[in-house]
C-alpha cells in the first residue's frame, strides 16, 4: 500500500509535518521530529529512483480524480533525480541545523525554523514532483514564502533586506509564472501539463502562446537567478542563517532551473521553444556573461558567503549554458551539473557554517590562521573548494567535462576557452580564502579557535565525501543524467 | 443590454485604473491603504459581472476587508505618512512596465474571445465539472466542487500559504502579550462604538457559519467564513481593547489551533488513504460515495475555516501588539 502511494507521500509528509512541528512545545523534539521527516522523505526519494529507473513512469491522482480533471503527480528518471538532490541535501542539513542555529537564531525561533525548513522542503518536492501547472504554482508559493522567513531570520540586521528584496523580486517571478500559467489555460482549457503538451502544437504560431512563453521564462529565470536576474540572489544567501544558505543555496535554484527545463521540454515541447521560439539564442549570452562576470565579481568580495554566492551565480550560468547547446550531452552536463553543484555548495557553506559557529564571522580576514585550529573543517573547505573549480577526481571535474565535451561538439570552441578561464577565475577567489586560512598567522590577541564540534562536522563531511565518491565513481549519476537528458529529447520527439 | 454591460465594464475598469494611478501618486499612507481597499472593491464588482460570485466574495471579504484591516494595523506601526525620498529614477521602472504591458496586450490578441462558447475553457475540462458534479460530487455549487473535490489538494495547498505566512508573520515580529499592563487593563471608553458593536458581532459571527456551512449551495465557504469570523473578534479588539479580545481568544489557543485546522484538512487525506483510496478521495469515506464526498468536504471546509480565521486573528494581534509599542 506505502508503494503505491509513495509518490504522494513524498511531498505530504514533510507537508503536513510542518503543523505537527510547530504544535511540539520542546525544542530539542521539535528538531528530532524534523530531522526524521527530512530522512524519511530521502529515503522515499531512493525508492522512487529505484521504481522509475527502468523507465516506468508513476502516476499518482489526488482526490481519486483522473487527469485532467483532478491533480496529478507524476515521477519519471528526470524529476526523481532532482527529487533526490533535494532531499539528500535536506537530509544532511537538518541534523546539522541543531548546532548551527545555536549561535545564529534566538532560542524563541527555532520551532518556526524547523516548521519553515519543512515548508521549504516540501514545497520544493512538491514543485519537482507535480504534473499540474496551476499544482506547481501552489507549491511554489509555499516553498517561496518559507524561504523568506528563513532567510528573515538571520543574525545581521540586513537580513531582513535582503529577505524583503527577495520577496519582491520573487513575487514578480511568481506573478509572471501565474500570468503565464493563465494564459496557456486560456488557449487550452487545461492546467494538466501532459495535457497541455498534447494541445499546445497545434497552437503553434499564436500570440498568445508566445506570450505565455516569455512570461513564464522570465519567472523562472527570477526565480533561478538568471543573469541579470540575480540581484537578489548574493544578498540573500550572505545574510541567512549557514544552514539556511547550505539549504537554499544547494536546492532552491536546482527546482527553478528543473521547473523551467519541464516547460521547455515537456509542456510547450523542444521544437516549440528551440525551433520556433529560438529561446537558446537568449539564455546563452546571458549564460556566459553570469559566469564570467559573477566569477569575476566573487575574486572582489570580503565576505565568505558573498562570494560563494556570485559563486552560484556563476555555476547557474553553466547550467544555463548546458541547456543553450541543445544537445543530450549539453542537456547532460547541465543536469549533471544540478546535482554536483548542490554537493559541492552545500558542503562549502556547510563548512562555512562550521567556521562561523566557531569564530562568529564569515569575512575573510576573520579566519586568517585558522587551518591549523580547524584542520578537518578547513580540509573539508578545501575540498569543496577544489571540486567548485573542476579538479579530477571531484564532481566538479565530471559535470566540466561533460560541458566541455557539448560544446566541442557543437564546435563552438571559444565556449570552450571561456569554460576554462571562468574556472581559472574560481581558482583565483577559492585561493584567496584558502590563503587566508592557512598561510597568514592568527591576528595577537584573537581568542584561541577550536576544532568544529562532531555534530556540525559529520554532515559537512557526509556531503564533502559525496563529492569524492560521485567523482570517482561517477557512473550513478551520469547514468541518471544522460537517461534523464534522453528522456526530456525522446519525449519531445513523440 | 450587452450595451450597457459594455458600458458598466468601462466605467469599472476606468475607476480601477484611476485608483492604480492615485495609490501610486499619493503620499499619505492611510489614503493609499483605503484605495486598496476600493481597488479591491471594483474588483469584486468586475468578477460579479463575469459570473464569478464565488471569486468576487472571496476578494471582498479579503481583499477589501482583512487586508485592509491589516493595512491599518501595519501603519499603525510606521506613521501615516510615506518617508520623503530621495529622487529616485524612475526610467528603468518605467520601462519594465511598459515592456510587460505590451507583451500582455500582444499576448491578448490571439486569446479566444470572451464569452466565445467555443473557447478551449468552455469545452475542454469544464462540462464534466458542469454536467457531473451533481452526481459526481453531489453539491449544487459546482465552484466548491473545483475547489473541495476536483482540485482539493491545490486548497490544501493554499492553506498552507496561509499557515507559512503565520510562520512568517511570529518570526518577524511574534506577538507581545501585555498580562498586568495597567493601561490595557482599562478599555478606553467608547461607549457609542462599544454598545453598536456588541449588537454586531453576533450577527457577524452568526453570519460567518452561515458563509462556512453554506458554501456547498452558494457563494461561500472556508476561506470567506475564516475572515468574516475573524473581522467579529478583531471589530471586538479596536472598540473594546486589546486584552479584552486577546483574553477572549488567547494568541496560545490560537496558534495550536491555526496548526489543527491544517491538519484536519490533511488528516481528512490520510483517513481516505487509510480507507483505501487516493489522498483526498473523499468517495472511500462512507458507503455511498456521494455521501463520502459530503463528509469530505464538509471537514475539510472545516479545517480551512478554522485555520484561516485563526491565522487572521494571530496576525492582526501581532501587528497591534506592535503598535502599542511605538504609539
Amino acid at each position: 500500500m506505502i508503494n503505491e502511494h509513495l509518490p504522494a507521500l513524498q511531498v505530504v509528509v514533510p507537508l503536513l509535518a510542518a503543523p505537527i512541528c510547530f504544535l511540539i512545545p520542546n525544542k530539542r523534539l521539535s528538531w528530532l521530529f524534523a530531522t526524521l521527516v527530512s530522512w524519511l522523505s530521502f529515503a522515499m526519494a531512493i525508492l522512487l529512483v529505484i521504481a522509475v529507473n527502468d523507465g516506468t513512469i508513476l502516476h499518482y491522482e489526488f482526490g481519486g480524480w483522473a487527469p485532467p480533471w483532478g491533480i496529478e503527480y507524476k515521477v519519471d528518471i528526470f524529476n526523481s533525480y532532482v527529487l533526490l538532490i533535494v532531499t539528500a541535501i535536506g537530509a544532511a542539513v537538518f541534523p546539522y541545523s541543531w548546532k548551527s542555529i545555536q549561535k545564529e537564531i534566538p532560542e524563541t525561533h527555532h520551532r518556526i525554523y524547523f516548521t519553515a525548513m519543512l515548508l521549504c522542503l516540501a514545497g520544493l518536492l512538491g514543485m519537482t514532483i507535480t504534473g499540474d501547472a496551476f499544482n506547481l504554482f501552489v507549491l511554489l508559493e509555499i516553498s517561496s514564502l518559507s524561504s523568506y522567513t528563513l532567510i528573515s531570520l538571520g543574525r545581521d540586521r540586513r537580513a531582513l533586506t535582503a529577505s524583503f528584496q527577495y520577496l519582491i523580486m520573487g513575487t514578480i517571478g511568481a506573478t509572471f509564472i501565474l500570468i503565464g500559467v493563465g494564459l496557456l489555460y486560456a488557449l487550452t482549457g487545461t492546467l494538466n501539463m501532459a495535457d497541455l503538451a498534447s494541445r499546445i502544437p497545434a497552437l503553434e504560431g499564436s500570440r498568445t502562446l508566445e506570450a505565455a512563453f516569455a512570461f513564464l521564462i522570465l519567472g523562472f529565470g527570477l526565480k533561478l537567478a538568471m543573469f541579470p536576474l540575480h540581484l537578489w540572489l548574493p544578498n540573500a544567501y550572505s545574510y541567512a542563517p549557514s544552514s539556511v544558505s547550505a539549504f537554499i543555496g544547494a536546492t532552491a535554484t536546482k527546482v527553478a532551473i528543473y521547473a523551467l527545463l519541464r516547460f521547455l521540454y515537456t509542456v510547450f515541447g523542444s521544437s516549440f521553444s528551440f525551433d520556433y521560439m529560438q529561446v537558446h539564442w537568449l539564455l546563452m549570452p546571458l549564460a556566459i556573461a553570469s559566469f564570467m562576470f559573477a566569477s569575476i565579481v566573487a575574486i572582489f568580495q570580503d565576505g565568505i558567503k558573498r562570494l560563494l554566492a556570485y559563486s552560484s551565480v556563476a555555476q547557474i550560468g553553466y547550467i544555463l549554458l548546458g541547456i543553450s547547446l541543445v544537445n543530450v550531452t549539453g542537456l547532460t552536463a547541465a543536469l549533471l551539473h544540478m546535482f554536483n553543484h548542490a554537493l559541492m555548495k552545500g558542503g562549502l557553506f556547510l563548512a562555512l557554517g562550521a567556521i562561523a559557529y566557531r569564530i562568529g564571522s564569515t569575512r575573510v580576514q576573520s579566519i586568517a590562521g585558522i587551518g591549523q585550529a580547524m584542520p578537518y573543517t578547513m580540509a573539508a573547505f578545501v575540498i569543496g573548494s577544489l571540486s567548485l573549480i573542476g579538479v579530477p577526481l571531484t564532481v566538479g571535474f565530471i559535470s566540466k567535462w561533460y560541458l566541455i565535451l557539448a560544446t566541442l561538439e557543437k564546435g563552438y570552441w571559444p565556449l570552450t576557452v571561456l569554460i576554462i578561464i571562468s574556472s581559472l577565475l574560481a581558482v583565483v577567489y577559492t585561493w584567496r580564502v584558502i590563503e587566508t586560512a592557512y598561510f597568514q598567522e592568527r591576528p595577537a590577541g584573537a581568542p584561541a579557535v577550536k576544532e568544529a564540534p562532531l555534530s556540525l562536522l559529520i554532515p559537512t563531511w557526509v556531503v564533502i565525501l559525496a563529492n569524492l565518491y560521485f567523482g570517482i565513481n561517477s557512473s550513478l549519476s551520469t547514468d541518471l543524467a544522460s537517461h534523464a537528458a534522453l528522456l526530456l529529447f525522446g519525449g519531445s520527439l513523440l | 443590454m450587452s450595451n450597457i454591460n459594455l458600458l458598466i465594464d468601462v466605467v469599472l475598469l476606468a475607476m480601477l485604473v484611476l485608483t492604480t494611478i492615485a495609490i501610486v501618486r499619493i503620499e499619505s499612507l492611510f489614503a493609499i491603504v483605503m484605495l486598496t481597499g476600493v481597488f479591491s472593491l471594483l474588483a469584486a464588482n468586475i468578477f460579479i459581472i463575469l459570473d464569478a460570485v464565488d471569486v468576487a466574495f472571496t476578494e471582498a471579504a479579503v481583499g477589501a476587508g482583512i487586508s485592509t484591516v491589516l493595512m491599518l494595523a501595519t501603519i499603525g506601526i510606521t506613521g501615516y505618512e510615506q518617508k520623503r525620498r530621495r529622487k529616485i529614477s524612475w526610467v528603468a521602472p518605467l520601462i519594465v512596465v511598459t515592456i510587460t504591458g505590451a507583451v500582455l496586450v500582444y499576448g491578448t490578441l490571439d486569446m479566444p474571445a470572451f464569452t466565445d462558447p467555443e473557447a478551449p475553457i468552455h469545452t475542454h475540462v469544464a462540462p464534466r465539472y458542469i454536467n457531473e458534479s451533481p452526481t459526481e460530487v453531489g453539491i449544487p455549487n459546482m465552484v466548491t466542487s473545483v475547489l473541495a473535490s476536483y482540485r482539493g489538494y491545490d486548497t490544501m495547498g493554499e492553506v498552507i500559504v496561509v499557515f507559512a505566512a503565520l510562520i512568517g508573520v511570529l518570526s518577524l515580529i511574534g506577538i507581545r502579550e501585555h498580562k498586568g499592563d495597567p493601561k490595557h487593563l482599562e478599555p478606553p471608553a467608547r461607549p457609542v462604538l462599544q454598545v453598536m458593536s456588541k449588537f454586531m458581532i453576533p450577527f457577524i459571527i452568526l453570519f460567518a457559519l452561515y458563509v462556512q456551512f453554506h458554501g456547498d449551495f452558494g457563494p461561500g465557504g472556508g476561506f470567506q467564513a475564516g475572515v468574516i469570523f475573524a473581522v467579529a473578534i478583531i471589530l471586538y479588539a479596536l472598540t473594546f481593547s486589546q486584552q479584552d479580545a486577546m483574553d477572549l481568544a488567547p494568541p496560545r489557543i490560537l496558534k495550536r489551533l491555526a496548526s489543527l485546522g491544517v491538519l484536519i484538512y490533511g488528516g481528512t487525506g490520510v483517513v481516505s488513504m487509510l480507507k483505501g483510496g487516493n489522498f483526498l478521495d473523499y468517495n472511500v469515506l462512507a458507503h455511498d460515495p456521494v455521501h463520502g464526498q459530503h463528509y469530505g468536504i464538509l471537514v475539510i471546509e472545516f479545517g480551512v475555516g478554522l485555520t484561516v480565521a485563526c491565522v487572521m486573528m494571530l496576525i492582526f494581534f501581532a501587528f497591534i501588539s506592535r503598535g502599542d509599542r511605538n504609539p
